[in-house]
């Protein structure tokens, strides 16, 4: 490329650089399927599908566990205890400051649905546990407060709460 | 891979790591500076492209092996998951499926350039014999992993193979036993073959990289066979034979696309789309094509140790190769009769191919029987007797004057004499056989979705599925279609909500709920078809006997033979259609006028399509039984004409993506072979 000729040079290179240019874009088509490929497949997407949840046998002060798209989800029914507690913390004093309204559906205010996986490094906190009345990761010692808030220990961020609704009364719908 | 290097870097970092490891003069050796022959022909390139299709096979074969299970319960439903709904799945499969015979090919091709050239004479002996090995290594990968999707032929095939060790007197069935790890071909038997699958191909790339090194140190063969005297007579590897190469690897990649986009199955057996059943084996077992030839031997040896020494006898004669020949004149071009010879040994071995693939019955045995002992006579008679009486022509005295020499007509009316007789020998040879099969060919329908742009019809889509879900859902499942299927893109064209609908009026059994009992709730989108039968014994009980096979997979299990030359223009015209054809002309085939050959038992039906006529399924369709909303004719032929359509998007639900993007492959490769074309011309001008 370091001819004389600089008209044939030139259209040398634009050929050279064209070709390459032609090969970068095929590379690149091609990694795209080969990475693709790893996202989840339409079964799994279709499996993580809305579940329905009936809420009658859960009394007052207990909790269930189910899964949601392999996540595990706590529905608790606090106590008058549990809520009062989780309201009368001050909000601004919280490492992720929510209220405990926020993270509830107005009208039921007893039920706490959370992603039941520590926001540290993923285990999967005990509730009714620790010393805020709410939840204990046995991992790295996070402690959440009975509104999933986090209130001590390494975790950054409170126990997210999952998209859901009431379907009726005693029937929740997650996702 | 040539000695010690005389690279000089100036970026001092590399400098820095140069010192303490000299990889950079490694490279820069072996595929920069590395001198090639200047006169390189293109059946060179094949060298190139193998190495891309095993870093292909390698590439492809590590993301399937992400989706697989090999259990001999889930193996088959995971390959259908993967193709199905893996994004890009299918893609992925077929570059895997069709690169193992594209590996092939391209393997034939190099080592019958290394025969006509000479390329295993001295000092290449050690390189020919390394090739070798990776050839039988190949062999071993390719038939294992044929074993892995566990269809009928998956499991037949290691059936037979693995049974080819039994016939080792004294110790034969222990090995069997062995290999098998357990009482006969099974789960143990999968999962160590997908092991070793998995682990050949990095053995196959270290012999490669010694291949490549024997290469680079006793230095290229070239047309001429004459070793390389000067500098004149060479180029350095980059840029001229990279870009030689890399064109020549573009060029490969059309043909392989082809495979990949529009004929995913030529190369493959339907049968194989039937799940492994260890109680029935396939009317006509053949191994994939590539094994064919030696198949053809193992078979025309009517001993069992014999034709299993036999088979492998004309894999190791090829080790033997640089001592059988030792005429000194290494090029064909220059041995008047070795070259002859030669291209009726390439003959010899396309007719054993062809042999292989026919029942082993009549003309075929005798046919396959001479061209066995062709075959051998080649290496263990021809070759050592040429290289006493053949009086070769004078070769050049060095590359550089056979280069100026180039240019002179030569004589391709042999080799076109040659492949007059093979087709005429291929054709005689599909005559006795059309004699042999007289079965009625199910006709030749027209379908939307054929060829390269088919895309299947919406409406005729629909209806299908009224046809199935109001007669054939009676009695035959469709596991691997779930409702949600029904809104993909590319498939019937129903809304998510329709879909939905349509699940929720089906019942799904579920559970256990929290008191342990299994519960039945409508269907979901996520939900697949429910089967009309629990079970195969339920299937057989209510069907007299005859198990009604699973829809989903059909028109791809389905298939009849084409025959020569049928087949030929089939690639071209991308004919995939055997499977509906069949599939329609079944359902259209009952006639309840028996010909008089023809005896049927109680309890079966007369069908014209169906082998040996005795079908247990009843006439399913009769005109007016199903009432379309679209206005469609209330007949037989436009039923089975929808219901066979929709049961080709069940057997394929990305069949219009599969084309769309093929389209779009062709495309661009075309475009880049054509720049990679000229970019070859422009350097290669330099060297002229």
């Amino acid at each position: 490329m370091t001819t004389a000729s600089s008209a044939g040079s030139t259209r040398r290179d634009f050929l050279f650089v064209a070709t390459g240019a032609v090969a970068a874009v095929g590379g690149l088509a091609t990694v795209w399927p080969l990475v693709s490929q790893m996202n989840p497949d339409a079964s799994t997407i279709a499996a993580g599908a809305p579940i329905e949840v009936d809420l009658t046998p859960i009394a007052t002060g207990q909790d269930i566990k189910v899964f949601w798209r392999g996540k595990p989800i706590y529905i608790m029914n606090r106590t008058k205890k549990q809520i009062d507690e989780a309201r009368a913390v001050s909000v601004t004093e919280l490492r992720d400051p929510q209220t405990d309204q926020s993270r509830v559906k107005d009208g039921h205010d007893n039920w706490l649905v959370v992603i039941g996986i520590c926001t540290h490094l993923g285990c999967i906190p005990i509730a009714h546990d620790g010393n805020y009345d709410g939840f204990f990761c046995p991992c790295h010692g996070s402690q959440y407060d009975s509104s999933g808030r986090i209130r001590q220990g390494p975790a950054p961020l409170n126990l997210p709460v999952p998209p859901y609704q009431f379907v009726s009364d005693s029937k929740i719908q997650i996702g | 891979m040539s000695g010690p290097s005389d690279y000089q870097p100036t970026n001092p970092v590399v400098k820095w790591i140069e010192r303490r490891l000299p990889i950079f003069g490694l490279v820069h050796s072996s595929f920069v500076a590395y001198p090639t022959p200047r006169n390189l022909n293109y059946w060179w390139t094949f060298g190139a492209i193998l190495s891309f299709m095993l870093g292909v096979q390698i590439l492809t074969g590590i993301i399937l092996a992400m989706h697989y299970t090999p259990n001999a319960d889930l193996a088959f439903k995971s390959v259908e998951s993967l193709v199905r709904d893996v994004n890009y799945g299918w893609m992925l499969r077929n570059i895997h499926a069709a690169g193992a015979s594209m590996f092939f090919f391209a393997v034939y091709i190099h080592m019958f350039r290394g025969l006509y050239y000479g390329s295993y004479k001295e000092p290449r002996e050690i390189l020919w014999i390394l090739g070798v090995i990776i050839y039988l290594l190949m062999m071993a990968t390719g038939f294992m992993g044929y074993v892995l999707p566990w269809g009928q032929m998956s499991f037949w095939g290691a059936t037979v193979i693995t049974n080819l060790f039994s016939a080792i007197p004294y110790v034969g069935d222990s090995i069997v036993t062995l290999l098998w790890g357990g009482y006969s071909v099974g789960n143990p038997t999968l999962n160590r073959f997908f092991s070793l699958h998995y682990l050949l191909p990095f053995v196959i790339a270290g012999v490669v990289v010694l291949h490549v090194w024997a290469l680079h140190v006793a230095g290229q063969n070239n047309p001429a066979g004459v070793e390389v005297k000067t500098e004149k007579d060479t180029v350095p590897f980059t840029p001229y034979a990279t870009i030689k190469d890399a064109f020549g690897v573009s060029c490969f990649l059309l043909f392989f696309a082809w495979f990949i986009f529009y004929m995913p199955n030529y190369l493959g057996d339907a049968d194989n789309y039937i799940p492994a059943n260890p109680g029935v084996t396939p009317m006509h077992i053949v191994p994939e094509w590539y094994y064919l030839p030696f198949y053809a031997i193992l078979r025309s040896i009517p001993n069992k140790l014999a034709g299993v020494i036999a088979m492998f006898s004309a894999i190791v004669v090829l080790a033997f190769l640089p001592w059988l020949d030792s005429a000194r004149t290494r090029s064909s071009k220059y041995r008047p009769l070795a070259k002859q010879f030669f291209w009726m040994f390439v003959v010899v071995c396309v007719l054993l191919g062809y042999l292989g693939a026919q029942p082993p019955e009549g003309i075929y045995v005798i046919a396959g029987r001479i061209l066995t002992f062709c075959y051998f006579a080649y290496f263990l008679i021809l070759l050592p007797l040429l290289s006493r009486i053949e009086t070769p022509r004078p070769i050049p005295n060095s590359i550089a004057e056979d280069v100026l020499a180039k240019s002179k007509g030569k004589s391709a009316v042999a080799s076109v004499a040659i492949m007059f007789a093979l087709a005429g020998a291929l054709f005689a040879g599909s005559a006795g056989n059309a004699r042999a099969a007289e079965d009625l060919v199910p006709p030749s329908q027209s379908w939307s979705f054929a060829g390269p742009l088919g895309k299947f019809d919406r409406g005729s889509l629909q209806r299908g599925l009224k046809v199935y879900k109001e007669v054939c859902s009676a009695c035959h499942s469709l596991n691997y279609i779930a409702f949600r299927n029904l809104a993909d893109a590319g498939g019937p064209g129903y809304s998510e909500a329709q879909a939905a609908s349509l699940a929720s009026e089906y019942k799904i059994k579920d559970g256990p709920n929290d008191q342990g009992d299994m519960f039945e709730r409508p269907g979901r989108p996520a939900d697949y078809f429910p089967a009309p039968f629990p079970n195969e014994q339920a299937a057989r009980a209510a069907n007299g006997g005859g198990l009604p096979p699973d829809l989903s997979l059909i028109t791809k299990a389905r298939s009849y033979e084409r025959g020569f030359p049928q087949f030929i223009f089939d690639f071209f015209t991308q004919f995939q259609e055997q499977g509906p054809n069949y599939v329609s002309a079944i359902l259209q085939g009952f006639d309840d006028k028996v010909p008089a050959d023809v005896s049927i038992p109680a309890g079966s039906y007369y069908n014209k399509y169906f082998p040996g006529h005795s079908i247990k399924m009843p006439k399913p369709l009769s005109d007016g039984q199903v009432t379309f909303d679209d206005g469609a004719p209330a007949t037989v032929p436009q039923y089975a004409h929808d219901v066979t359509t929709f049961l080709m998007w069940a057997a394929e639900p990305h069949l219009e993506q599969r084309k769309r993007i093929g389209l779009q492959v062709f495309v661009f490769l075309i475009l880049f072979a054509g720049l990679m074309y000229f970019t070859k011309k422009k350097v290669w001008a330099n060297a002229h």
